[in-house]
Formats: C-alpha cells, structure tokens, sequence
C-alpha cells in the first residue's frame, strides 16, 4: 500500500457563495478503502463527483493513479471513468431499461459483442446474488435490489476503484448487511480500491472491523477481535466541508472531539 | 409558476447557454458513436405519435379559414378563390406555424420532463460516469428526429388542412371541388412549398434545443421538472412565433 491511487490536494467547491469543500487533500492507496463520514451537506458527495469528473473543483488538484484530471474535458473523463465504478445514492438506474440492459450499459458503449454482454451481465448479477432478476425492470425491484443491480452495474467494466456514495441509505438492516457483505467481498478478495460515502456509523463500523475470507469456494466474513479496525481501511470525517479527522476506527472512537464524539453516539 | 430570467444578465447567461448546447449538439453529430436506435425511437415518437394531433389540426384550421375567408371573398364577388387563399396560407404559415406549436407543446414537454426527470435521479450523471456523452446519447437524436419529423407533419398539416377546406367548400359554400383544388394547386409556387418546408425545419431545432436545455438545468426535484417542462412549451412557442416573423421577412425578401 504504497502508490496512491487517488489523491487531491487543496480542493476547494462553491455552490454559490457557501463553499462545501474548503481545501480538502488526501489520499487513497491501491487496496485501500476510504471511509467518509459527516452529517448531511458536509461535502461528502461532492468529493466522489469531484473524483468521477462529473462536477469540477474552483481550486486544487485531483489525481487518478498519478494523472491529474482536474481539467480534463469530457472526452478525456472517459478513459478515467473506465477505471472507475459508481454507486450513486438511490441507485440512479436508467428506469426505461431492464435490469439485463442497465448492467450492460457500459458494454453497450463499447460495442461488445451480444454473447460477451450476455455472459459478463450473468456473472456481475451472479456476484450480487440477482441473476433471476436479468428480465426485470427497475420498477419491479425493490429498493435493496436496486442498490444491488447499480453495484453490478458499477463492476461490470472491473474497474480497479469503487466509489460507493451512501450505497445502504433508507434501507433495511438485513439488506445493508448484504450490500457491505458485497463491497466488503469486492475490497478483500477482488482488491478493488474504494471510496465509501455514509452517515451511518453502524455501517461504517462494520466495513471498518469485518473481513472476508475465501476459504475453498465460500466467502466467509469476520471480525477483527476487539474490533480493531482492519489495516486497509480508514476513516475521513468532514466537518463543513473540512477534514476534521483522519485515521483507524479505534482511535476515531477514542476521540475527546465533542462534535465526533456528539456524531458516533 | 414559471419564472423566466428577470435581469439582463440572466437572460444574455440563458441565451449563451443554449447557443453553447446548440454547438455542442452540433459538432457531436459529426463524432461517434452514432445512436441510430436512439434517432429512430425519437424520430416515431415526435413524427407517428404526433401525427393524429397534427391531422385534425390542420383539418379544422383549413375547414375554418375556408369558412372565414369565404364570408370576406363573397364581398368582392372572389369566392372561387377560397382554394388559393387558404391553401396559401397554409403552406405559407398556417401550417409550419401551427404544426411547430402543437410539436412544442406535445413533444418539447415531453424531452424537458423526461430529461429533467433523469437528471433529479442522477441518471444523467450516472450515464456520464458510465462514459456516455448526454448531449450525444440524449440531445442528438430528439435534435434529429425533430428537424427531420416537423418538415413532413407540416406536409401532413397542410395536405389536411386543403382537405377540411375543401369539405367546407363543397358542403357548405357549394364550390365545386374541381375549382376548389384547382385555385389551390395554381395558387402554390415552389417558393411557397421551400418557405413552408424551411420553417418547420428551424423551429424544429428550436423546439428541441430549448426543451433539451430546459430539461438538462432542472433544478428542485419534481416540483423542478414541471417547471422544467412549462418552460420549455412557453419559451418554444414564444421563439417559434417570433423567428416566424423574421423568417417570413427573409424569404419574401429573396422570392420576390
């Protein structure tokens, strides 16, 4: 964990005249994942979008694997994008297509050949536990289903960096359990590196002190003792729009912050 | 309700804006990949969908106008003129005119509404993340399909609109419709038909830019598509009937 896959220096972001990022730096090394955490409107979407190219900073710097794409263009965004998959806070899929049609979207683009699509689509559902939904549309599928089809859609191109931006937002426990169980998966047996987005501390916990394992044909999960937090995952707390902590999960717990200990409770 | 830009600045901003999609729409029709399913799709919804609502439109406006006019041509003894006075009018403005108004209400609500509503579920973003280009995948073929759709519903229109007239000549002002087609068909030069036939093509583009532009700056969730979508049919139809002016002013201008 050496090279830094992700990094961005001194950014700062205006929506009108509040600014949301006040001089944001840090940096993502290959395999690790980012936790990011602050109440609402503290920024923490704004950085995945500032890393997807899809909203541009007014100052600093962003890298992707050592390149700086701060001023890229459009065109130039689509070879980073490739790199790069994204689960957006309600899912975001395209609601006039079928589940088999979103997840293929990228593949679509690049003009892959049918049995190709075919194959990988089964193989990202696969992964996702929702093969038997391939027919149906958005419409029809619940909301943990949803998130489920936007990380296979997000994995189809095998991107080497996630970003996950509130990816178990308004849903179950049980299902929120399964979607870190899958990014959990993705981090330690896939090593892709990732850029997690939430509020919810208790899933946050969870990412920070669980670990997956693939003894034989089984993916297992477990605990850290102590919950100590693995080594290649961190925490980044945002405070309007500053970086108020940086660090494991136990020494974000054994915090004297007011306002972090005000948050964790 | 509808809030249009209201200082200066606002409104020299609005009109950069959709000049700058406008070129972007432009240059990206030259790049791959070409939608071709997409312009297809688009091109069925804007010219078979419409086609019923621009039909009876340009029907009932010819069975009207023909009603209307024949009462003033009586006055100066030219009834037998009605087939060359509403065919005119017709081809001449009637039916670009009111053929891009009925598209801009059906069609421009349609693309703001559904582009605004991609947009407030960030499916546009996510389709820029997935490494599409909106304006190609998006504002292309609705550009397309309209500009090449509202020439031939305009045809449509007036084609219909020669044939209410001539049901209202017949059965109502006994005209035969010998005469009736006669005066209409003689009444029509080539200038006429590209004048009718060239407007349709530009408010078609204006009708797909605006809406497209109206749709993609939505702002404030739902309550932000339907203004999204008012706009784009009040801005369309506006700019549709001012452009008519200055466009009729051109090619008088050069079919002198």
């Amino acid at each position: 964990m050496t090279e830094a896959i992700l990094e961005m220096k001194n950014v700062v972001k205006y929506y009108g005249a509040t600014a949301v990022l006040n001089g944001i730096s840090f940096s993502v090394f290959r395999g690790e994942t980012k936790i990011i955490i602050g109440a609402s409107g503290s920024g923490k979407s704004t950085i995945l979008k500032l890393i997807m190219g899809l909203d541009k900073p007014d100052a600093g710097r962003i890298f992707v694997e050592g390149e700086d794409i701060t001023k890229f263009n459009e065109r130039q965004l689509v070879s980073v994008r490739q790199k790069i998959g994204m689960v957006f806070q309600e899912s975001a899929l395209f609601d006039s297509l079928s589940v088999r049609e979103n997840v293929a979207y990228r593949l679509y683009e690049l003009g892959v050949d049918e049995d190709e699509i075919d194959a990988k689509v089964r193989q990202s559902l696969g992964f996702v536990g929702l093969e038997e939904a391939i027919d149906k549309m958005p419409a029809e599928l619940s909301g943990g289903m949803k998130r489920r089809v936007a990380l296979a859609r997000a994995l189809i191109g095998e991107p080497e960096i996630m970003l996950y931006d509130e990816p178990t937002a308004g849903l179950d426990p049980v299902t929120s359990k399964k979607i870190n169980e899958l990014i959990i998966t993705l981090r330690d047996i896939k090593s892709v590196t990732g850029v997690f987005v939430t509020h919810r501390m208790r899933d946050a916990f969870t990412l920070a002190t669980e670990y997956a394992s693939n003894g034989g044909r089984q993916i297992s999960f477990h605990t850290e003792d102590n919950f100590v937090c693995i080594a290649n995952t961190r925490f980044l707390m945002l405070r309007d729009g500053t970086i108020i902590f940086e660090g494991p999960d136990e020494v974000l717990r054994r915090s004297k912050d007011e306002y972090i200990k005000r948050f964790l409770a | 309700m509808t809030k249009m830009p209201v200082s200066p600045k606002a409104a020299v901003k609005e009109v950069q804006d959709v000049s700058s999609l406008a070129a972007k729409a432009f240059a990206s029709m030259f790049r791959r990949p070409f939608y071709v399913r997409d312009i297809l799709t688009q091109m069925d919804i804007v010219g078979v969908g419409s086609l019923t609502v621009v039909m009876l439109t340009g029907f009932f406006t010819g069975a009207v106008l023909t009603l209307q006019s024949s009462k003033t041509l009586t006055t100066f003894g030219a009834v037998a003129f009605t087939g060359q006075l509403v065919a005119v009018s017709l081809v001449r403005e009637l039916g670009p005119v009111l053929t891009s108004l009925m598209i801009a209400g059906r069609v421009g609500s349609g693309i703001a509404s559904e582009l605004g509503s991609m947009l407030v579920t960030e499916q546009i973003n996510a389709m820029r993340a997935l490494g599409t280009d909106p304006i190609k995948k998006l504002v292309v073929p609705r550009l397309l399909a309209t500009t090449s759709m509202l020439p031939v519903a305009t045809v449509m229109a007036d084609a219909m609109g020669i044939i209410g007239g001539l049901f209202t000549s017949v059965f109502v002002l006994r005209i035969s419709a010998n005469l009736y087609l006669a005066r209409a068909w003689n009444g029509l030069s080539y200038m006429d038909l590209f004048g009718g036939l060239l407007k349709p093509i530009v408010f078609g583009a204006t009708v797909a830019i605006v809406s497209c532009h109206c749709g993609l700056r939505t702002y404030g969730g739902t309550q932000g598509v339907g203004r999204s979508t008012t706009q784009a049919v009040v801005v369309s139809s506006i700019l549709i009937i001012i452009f008519n002016l200055f466009l009729t002013r051109l090619i008088l201008v050069y079919t002198r």
